[in-house]
């Protein structure tokens, strides 16, 4: 009886990785090729887009809310990035100007779903609507390229074998354990998510947390943004389109409960 | 032989490996007022809820009129004839009385709901039990006495034999308990079979024929409630004998460090006071006076019209509860399970969390220091759990109370409310409790404290302030403080 329970919660609590381990299992059967370095590799670099964001999107389902704006922000980040490399202005510049870009619109997402008191799905839907928008008539829905080679190497360079977009996905995996376990921030974020009034009753600055996870969301799918945009070559307003479900879906599937508090960033790591 | 309506034999539950209840036989006489006593955490919530098949079983059966209880089948007890107030209201604020009432039961008429039907019958159900209440009310806007009354409703709109009720007198003041009693006594005049869990002895005396007590999980004994007193009561739970003694009031009069002037909401009016440090200063008065409310707007839980509030002689301005921190000033609230409490989450960081900043270096939290300091008051008030990983929802009540406390008492406000401290606490924490607070005093610290037990608020307060329908009534001292003096000025 006691090892039954114990045996199921053994499972809830690792079922997304031991799911993990037998595709593994099952796909290196099936093709010998699996398991090799290089198909790894491969596979990593797929889902390192939409691995990255569902960084960004975990802190803000663990507030209890939801962003479905970032398909647009992949599009407008990589669209106000290549029309400004396009113009001459240097990299650097326009990465840090498409940084802005989302800071502000996490920035707006957050203000009218919290000071408005707005359900964050509706806010979020209209800002990706915007987003949408402004990157058509940015592009006049005509594709920008044409970028300098060392901004190639954000999504298609290598350090030693394994690919930048990879590294980049890993180290921000890395740095988001960290915060939602051993920062304040991150402590205040799943606390929120599980009673928003009872923190409020402790004097945390719930605006403040929400404001930050937001932002984070927003900044975090801008680098994923800039570095399809790299991978690709080319900006097309159509990027990104869609990918929210994606990382909802890896989020979720890595034990990220919907209603907010609940869920480890490791999870979400194998969830993909 | 007498008639047996509800047996349990060797009913034995676990949680991961721990038993919560061990091997427990107890009969229940049919017709019977049956208490049951025992500390936080020895094991009554859990005894009960397996007689209403809310949890399984490690072990043992349950007999009602002598048919076998499927375990862990709420629909099966409910069809035999049981129901359940439980410990935590069970209510959709947001819905009216009688959807409430009848959530789960409702009456059907061709398949569409019939409310005219279910306000009708849960109308004559309430005033049968002597409460007037407008059952269009949404459950949110009534205060705690009208969500009992509710609670009970709804546990006899059906054919009911046995009623269990686990600590329901728990937010209710001394006038609506009278009433409960009221309540009960007639069910049990109709014939229902009556579980009465309390921390309450006086009124498990006055109540009960007979009283079972529970230690560690344990049956200790049953003991016909004629034939026994408090103290004989208190020595089984906690196998010591405990005094219920009043810290002595030792209070030298020092400088003002709160005054509030004017305090006005819709439910409070003009209310002005002051607090001295180490000054214990007591809120009178009935529910729904407008006490909570009052401590609320002083901590910015809820926004004032007018009013101003001094800390040490400066004006503040207090809109958002952070406000009211940084100015030193803690509030313990009245209900733990939607203001106190993160229920999912561990009782560490529940503890932490106003003082989650204290803690926190360059953005890190320190663990080690956190934890050892958390520790020490989980300590003093006999905190019963696992670990301080255990997430809140698997404490029992009264524990959970405890996490409360503690996460205030790490906090060291200078002005500390507490609004129903010992609401769900066991008699021997409560004095543990009483001397906190007494030593908190004694530090220098001031200290408000809203009670709905007459003894607790006359027994540490230096002065006590009583409440009536948003106003201020009246100030009682020293002498001057007595039981009907507070209950003159409550019902101005
Ligand atoms: N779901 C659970 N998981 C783990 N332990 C539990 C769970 N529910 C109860 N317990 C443990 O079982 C023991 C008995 O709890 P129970 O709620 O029955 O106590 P109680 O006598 O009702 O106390 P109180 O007076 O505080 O309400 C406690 O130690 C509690 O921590
Ligand atoms: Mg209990």
């Amino acid at each position: 009886m006691l090892k039954n329970l114990k045996l199921k919660s053994f499972f809830e609590k690792y079922a997304i990785y031991l799911v993990l381990i037998i595709e593994i299992v099952l796909f290196s059967i099936l093709s010998p090729y699996f398991l090799s370095v290089d198909n790894l590799i491969n596979i990593l670099r797929q889902v390192s887009i939409v691995g990255i964001m569902a960084v960004g999107m975990t802190f803000v389902i663990l507030t209890g809310g939801i962003d479905l704006s970032i398909g647009g922000v992949v599009a407008c980040v990589g669209v106000i990035c290549a029309k400004l490399m396009v113009n001459g202005v240097h990299p650097i510049f326009a990465i840090l100007v498409s940084l802005i870009f989302a800071a502000l619109v996490g920035l707006i997402n957050a203000v009218f779903s919290h000071e408005f008191k707005l359900i964050p799905m509706i806010v979020t839907l209209a800002t990706l609507q915007i987003l949408k928008g402004i990157s058509y008539i940015i592009t006049g829905a005509i594709p920008v390229f044409g970028f300098t080679e060392e901004f190639k190497v954000i999504g298609q360079g290598y350090l030693g074998p394994i690919p930048i977009p990879i590294i980049i996905m890993l180290v921000l995996y890395v740095i988001a354990y960290i915060i939602l376990t051993y920062t304040s921030f991150g402590q205040s974020i799943y606390a929120i998510g599980g009673n928003e009034e009872a923190v409020r009753l402790t004097g945390i600055n719930i605006r403040k947390q929400k404001y930050l996870a937001y932002i984070l969301c927003s900044l975090i799918t801008a680098v994923a943004g800039i570095v399809l945009l790299s991978r690709v070559n080319t900006a097309q307003p159509s990027a990104g389109i869609g990918y929210e479900m994606d990382v909802i879906t890896g989020a979720v599937l890595g034990g990220i409960s919907m209603s907010g508090g609940e869920g480890k960033i490791t999870g979400v790591f194998a969830g993909f | 032989m007498s008639d047996i309506i509800l047996s349990m034999r060797n009913v034995t539950k676990k949680y991961y490996g721990i038993k919560a209840i061990d091997s427990i036989s107890l009969d229940i006489v049919r017709g019977e007022i049956h208490g049951i006593v025992g500390e936080n955490g020895a094991g009554k919530s859990t005894l009960i809820k397996t007689v209403s098949g809310a949890i399984s079983l490690t072990d043992g059966e349950i007999y009602f009129e002598n048919e076998l209880l499927k375990p862990e089948s709420p629909v099966d007890a409910i069809k035999k004839g049981i129901s359940v107030v439980y410990q935590e209201f069970n209510l959709l604020p947001n819905m009216a009385v009688y959807e409430n009432v009848f959530f789960g039961m409702e009456i059907k008429k061709n398949g569409f709901l019939d409310r005219p039907a279910m306000r009708e019958k849960s109308k004559l159900i309430l005033e049968e039990l002597g409460f007037d209440i407008d059952v269009n009310s949404k459950v949110k806007n009534l205060s705690p006495a009208y969500w009992q009354a509710t609670e009970i409703a709804k546990s006899i709109n059906h054919e009911v034999k046995l009623i269990i009720m686990d600590e329901p007198s728990a937010p209710l003041t001394e006038k609506e308990v009278d009433q409960l009693f009221n309540v009960v006594r007639k069910l049990n005049d109709n014939g229902i079979t009556v579980i009465y869990i309390s921390h309450k002895l006086n009124e498990i005396m006055e109540l009960t024929d007979r009283i079972s007590i529970l230690r560690d999980g344990n049956l200790i004994k049953t003991v016909e409630t004629k034939n026994t007193t408090e103290q004989e009561l208190i020595k089984n739970m906690v196998g010591r004998e405990i005094n219920e003694i009043y810290p002595d009031k030792e209070y030298s009069d020092q400088e003002v460090i709160l005054r509030c002037e004017g305090l006005t909401s819709d439910k409070v009016h003009n209310v002005s006071f002051e607090v001295r440090k180490g000054e214990i200063v007591g809120f009178g008065g009935l529910v729904g006076a407008g006490r909570t409310e009052t401590m609320r707007l002083l901590f910015g839980a809820d926004n004032k019209t007018s009013g101003k509030i001094f800390v040490e002689n400066q004006e503040v301005n207090i809109k958002c509860p952070v406000e009211a921190i940084k100015n030193g000033i803690g509030l313990i609230p009245e209900d733990r399970k939607n203001q106190g409490l993160i229920l999912n989450k561990s009782i560490y960081l529940n503890s932490l969390l106003p003082s989650l900043y204290d803690y926190t270096k360059y953005m890190f939290i320190d663990f080690k220091k956190s934890r050892e300091d958390i520790k020490e008051y989980t300590d003093i008030l006999k905190l019963k759990a696992l670990n301080l990983e255990q997430i809140c929802l698997n404490l029992s009540g009264g524990n959970q109370q405890k996490v409360v406390i503690t996460k205030w008492l790490l906090k060291n406000c200078k002005i500390l409310i507490l609004d129903e401290p010992t609401r769900g606490i066991d008699v021997g924490t409560k004095q543990e409790i009483y001397q906190l607070i007494k030593d908190l005093a004694l530090e220098g610290k001031a200290i408000i404290i809203i009670s709905s037990e007459m003894p607790e608020l006359i027994g540490l307060s230096h002065r006590i302030l009583v409440m009536h329908e948003g106003n201020l009534t009246g100030e009682l001292k020293g002498e001057q403080i007595t039981q009907e003096a507070i209950m003159t000025l409550a019902a101005l």
